[in-house]
C-alpha cells in the first residue's frame, strides 16, 4: 500500500519592508516628483535652470531669462505643486481612514457623497456669483466658491451621520448607503444647476466638477496648511483604535476602545479633508481607493504606518498627475479628475475582483 | 465570597419580543460556567449584555459589584475579556498583528512576552506570520482566543483576576483543540478567573463546567452541576428530544442520541 504524503500547506510569509525604509523612500520620491514637476510646463524650465530661478545660486542665462523663470517658478509653479501635494496627501489619508472606519478597502469619501455636497454647493455657488443678488455680497466674491464647497460637504457629513446613528450608535451600512443616495440626490441638483447654467458659466462648472488645481496660489496653500497638520495629528492619536476596529464594531468594544468616540472624530475628521481638498480643487477621485491599497500591498494594512505613508503617496501622486494634465495638451489644460479617474477606475474594479469573496460583495 | 459578575433581572428586548426574560446569574471568581440551550435560547444575548456590549432594557448587570455602565471602555477591558462567535478581519493583518490587539494601552514591547504566550498557548507557533483571512476558520478563531487570552492577560497584570466570556468557542476546532481550549480556560480559572461560556455541544459542556446555566425561552429553565442538569427530563423539555442520558465510569452524564448511530447502507 503507498502511503500518499499530503504536503503542507505553504507557509506564505508576506515580506514586509521596514518603516524607515518606506517613509524615506517616499519622502525621496515626493522630492524628485516636486524637482520634476517644477522644470516641465507649458513655459519649461530646463533643469539646469532650476537653481537659479529657486535663488540658489547666481543667474548665469541671462538676467531676463532668470527673471522669467523666477517669475514662473515661485507664483505659478511651486504654489501649484504645494496645493497638489497637500490634496493628495488629504485625499490618500481621508480614504485610508474611512476604509478603516468601514473595514471596506472600496469605501473613499467621494463614495458616501460628502465630495458631491460640496460640488453642489459650489455649482450653486457660480451661478448665484453671476445673479444680481451677488452684488450685495461684494466682499465674499472672491472666497465664495470655496467656501460653498466646504460647506456643503460638511452640511453632507452631518446630515448623513444624523440618519446613520441612532442612539448613539453608527451603522456603518445605513452610513453607506446613505450617502450613496445623497451622492444620487447632490448629483441631481448639480445636473439641475448646469441645466439652467448658461454657457460661461457651464464651463466654470464643468472644469471645476472635473477637478483642477490651475487656481493654485499661495493663500490657498496657506488655507490647506492646517488641514494638513490636524490630520497629521489626529493620526497619531487614531490609529491603535482603527487597527482593533478592523476586528468589528463589537470586538473593538470588547478589548477596551471607545468606537462611538472614534466613529465620531473619523466622521468630522474625513469631511473636513475632503472638504478642504474639494473647495481648492473641485472633485478628485480615485486617490482615496488607490493609495491605500497599493500601500497595503507594499507595507501592510497596520495604521501606524498606513497613514502618513498615505499623505506621502497621495502626495506623489497628485502632483505627478497634475504634471501630466497641465503638460500633455499644453499650453492647455487637461481637468485632472479626468486623468485620476482614467488611472484610478481600473484598479478600483481590480481590486472589487481580487476582494469579491473577502468582503461579501 | 462576593459574585464578580452578576446579572439581576435582566430582560433585553427587540420590539416586542423579549430575548431576556428576567435573567439572574452569579459568577463566583475561579468559577467555570456553560451556557446551554436550544438555538435562540438568548445564549449569545446573554453573553453579551454581560459583556456590555448591549444594555438590558430591565435589570442590571454588576462587575466587581459595580454597576457595568460605570466603567469606560478601556477600564471594562481590563476586567473583562470577550470571545465572540464570528470575527471576520477583511484586512491582511497577520496573526501576531491580531494577537497583539489585545494589548490595549499596554506598550508592543512590554506585551510582546504574553503575546507570544499566547500564540504558543493555543498553537499557532508556525502561523504566526500568516495572514489571518489565509487561515482555516478554526486557526482563525485560535488566532482570536490568542488576542483575547493577552488581553485577559494585561488586565489581571493590573487588577487581579477577571472575567473571560465565550461565545462558542469551539465550534470551528478540531476534537484536538477542543480539549486544548477546555485545558486553557481551567489554568485560567484555577488563578481566580471566572469563565463563562456558550456552548452547544453537552458532553463538552459536561467536562467544562462547574456549573450549567439552561436558557430556554430567553428564561434560566434551570442550573446545577452537569450531573442535576444534564438529564433526561431536560432534554425532552428544553431541547424537545427523547433521548435517555448514560453515564461515563466517573459518573459524568454524557448524550449520545441514538438516531445518529443508525447503520449506513453502502451499495
Amino acid at each position: 500500500m503507498t502511503i500518499a504524503v499530503i504536503e503542507d500547506r505553504p507557509n506564505i510569509r508576506k515580506r514586509r519592508r521596514p518603516a524607515w525604509l518606506v517613509l524615506g523612500g517616499l519622502v525621496t520620491a515626493l522630492l524628485l516628483m516636486v524637482l520634476f514637476a517644477a522644470t516641465v510646463g507649458a513655459a519649461g524650465i530646463p533643469f539646469a535652470r532650476l537653481p537659479a530661478a529657486l535663488g540658489l545660486v547666481a543667474a548665469d542665462a541671462g538676467p531676463g531669462t532668470t527673471a522669467r523663470d523666477q517669475l514662473i517658478l515661485w507664483s505659478i509653479r511651486l504654489p501649484r505643486i504645494a496645493v497638489a501635494a497637500m490634496i493628495g496627501g488629504l485625499l490618500g489619508a481621508s480614504g485610508a481612514i474611512m476604509q478603516g472606519l468601514f473595514r471596506n478597502p472600496l469605501a473613499d469619501p467621494a463614495l458616501v457623497g460628502v465630495a458631491s455636497g460640496g460640488a453642489l454647493a459650489a455649482a450653486g455657488a457660480i451661478i448665484f456669483s453671476d445673479s444680481r443678488y451677488a452684488s450685495h455680497l461684494q466682499l465674499l466674491q472672491p472666497c465664495l466658491l470655496p467656501l460653498a464647497a466646504f460647506l456643503g460637504s460638511l452640511a453632507t457629513t452631518v446630515v448623513l451621520y444624523r440618519i446613520a446613528s441612532r442612539g448613539g450608535r453608527t451603522s456603518v451600512a445605513i452610513f453607506l448607503l446613505a450617502g450613496i443616495a445623497i451622492a444620487a440626490m447632490a448629483n441631481a441638483g448639480t445636473g439641475l444647476l448646469v441645466f439652467i447654467a448658461d454657457d460661461r458659466q457651464l464651463r466654470d462648472i464643468t472644469f471645476w466638477l472635473l477637478g483642477s488645481l490651475s487656481g493654485a496660489t499661495w493663500s490657498k496653500a496657506l488655507t490647506l496648511a492646517p488641514v494638513v497638520v490636524l490630520a497629521g495629528a489626529a493620526m497619531v492619536y487614531l490609529h491603535c483604535g482603527l487597527d482593533v476596529l478592523i476586528l468589528g464594531e463589537s470586538e473593538a468594544f470588547h478589548a477596551g476602545v471607545d468606537v462611538e468616540r472614534l466613529k465620531r472624530i473619523c466622521i468630522v475628521l474625513i469631511s473636513a479633508m475632503t472638504g478642504a481638498a474639494v473647495s481648492v480643487c473641485g472633485v478628485v477621485g480615485f486617490i482615496g481607493i488607490v493609495v491605500p491599497h497599493l500601500l497595503r500591498l507594499a507595507i501592510g494594512p497596520g495604521h501606524r504606518l498606513l497613514l502618513p505613508a498615505s499623505i506621502g503617496l497621495g502626495a506623489i501622486l497628485l502632483v505627478g498627475a497634475d504634471t501630466l494634465a497641465r503638460s500633455i495638451v499644453a499650453p492647455a489644460e487637461m481637468p485632472i479628475g479626468i486623468l485620476t479617474a482614467a488611472i484610478g477606475a481600473p484598479v478600483f474594479l481590480l481590486i472589487l475582483l481580487r476582494q469579491r469573496g473577502l468582503v461579501g460583495l | 465570597m462576593s459574585a464578580v459578575l452578576q446579572a439581576e433581572g435582566v430582560s433585553f428586548a427587540v420590539g416586542k419580543s423579549a430575548l431576556l426574560d428576567r435573567v439572574d446569574l452569579r459568577l463566583m471568581p475561579g468559577e467555570m460556567v456553560a451556557i446551554v440551550g436550544p438555538n435562540g435560547a438568548g445564549k449569545s444575548t446573554l453573553l453579551r449584555t454581560l459583556s456590555a456590549d448591549l444594555q438590558p432594557s430591565r435589570g442590571t448587570i454588576k462587575l466587581g459589584g459595580r454597576a457595568i455602565t460605570g466603567y469606560t471602555p478601556s477600564h471594562l477591558a481590563l476586567r473583562r475579556a470577550m470571545l465572540s462567535q464570528h470575527v471576520s478581519v477583511s484586512f491582511p493583518f497577520t496573526v501576531e498583528e491580531v494577537v497583539r490587539m489585545g494589548r490595549g494601552s499596554q506598550s508592543k514591547a512590554g506585551a510582546q512576552a504574553l503575546v507570544d504566550a499566547a500564540i504558543d498557548e493555543v498553537d499557532l507557533h508556525d502561523f504566526r506570520s500568516r495572514e489571518l483571512p489565509t487561515l482555516s476558520g478554526g486557526e482563525q478563531q485560535r488566532a482570536h482566543l490568542a488576542r483575547v487570552l493577552v488581553q485577559l492577560a494585561c488586565g489581571e497584570a493590573a487588577h487581579g483576576p477577571g472575567v473571560l466570556l465565550l461565545d462558542e468557542p469551539t465550534s470551528s476546532l478540531d476534537l484536538q483543540h477542543q480539549i486544548a481550549l477546555v485545558e486553557i480556560a481551567r489554568r485560567r480559572a484555577r488563578q481566580g478567573t471566572a469563565v463563562i461560556a456558550v456552548l452547544h455541544d453537552l458532553n463538552l459542556a459536561v467536562r467544562f463546567a462547574d456549573r450549567i446555566v439552561v436558557l430556554k425561552h430567553g428564561r434560566v429553565h434551570m442550573e446545577g452541576t452537569p450531573l442535576a442538569t444534564i438529564t433526561g427530563g431536560m432534554l425532552r423539555d428544553v431541547f424537545g428530544i427523547d433521548v435517555p442520558v448514560q453515564h461515563t465510569l466517573d459518573g459524568d452524564p454524557f448524550v449520545l442520541p441514538q438516531l445518529m448511530r443508525q447503520p449506513v447502507h453502502h451499495d
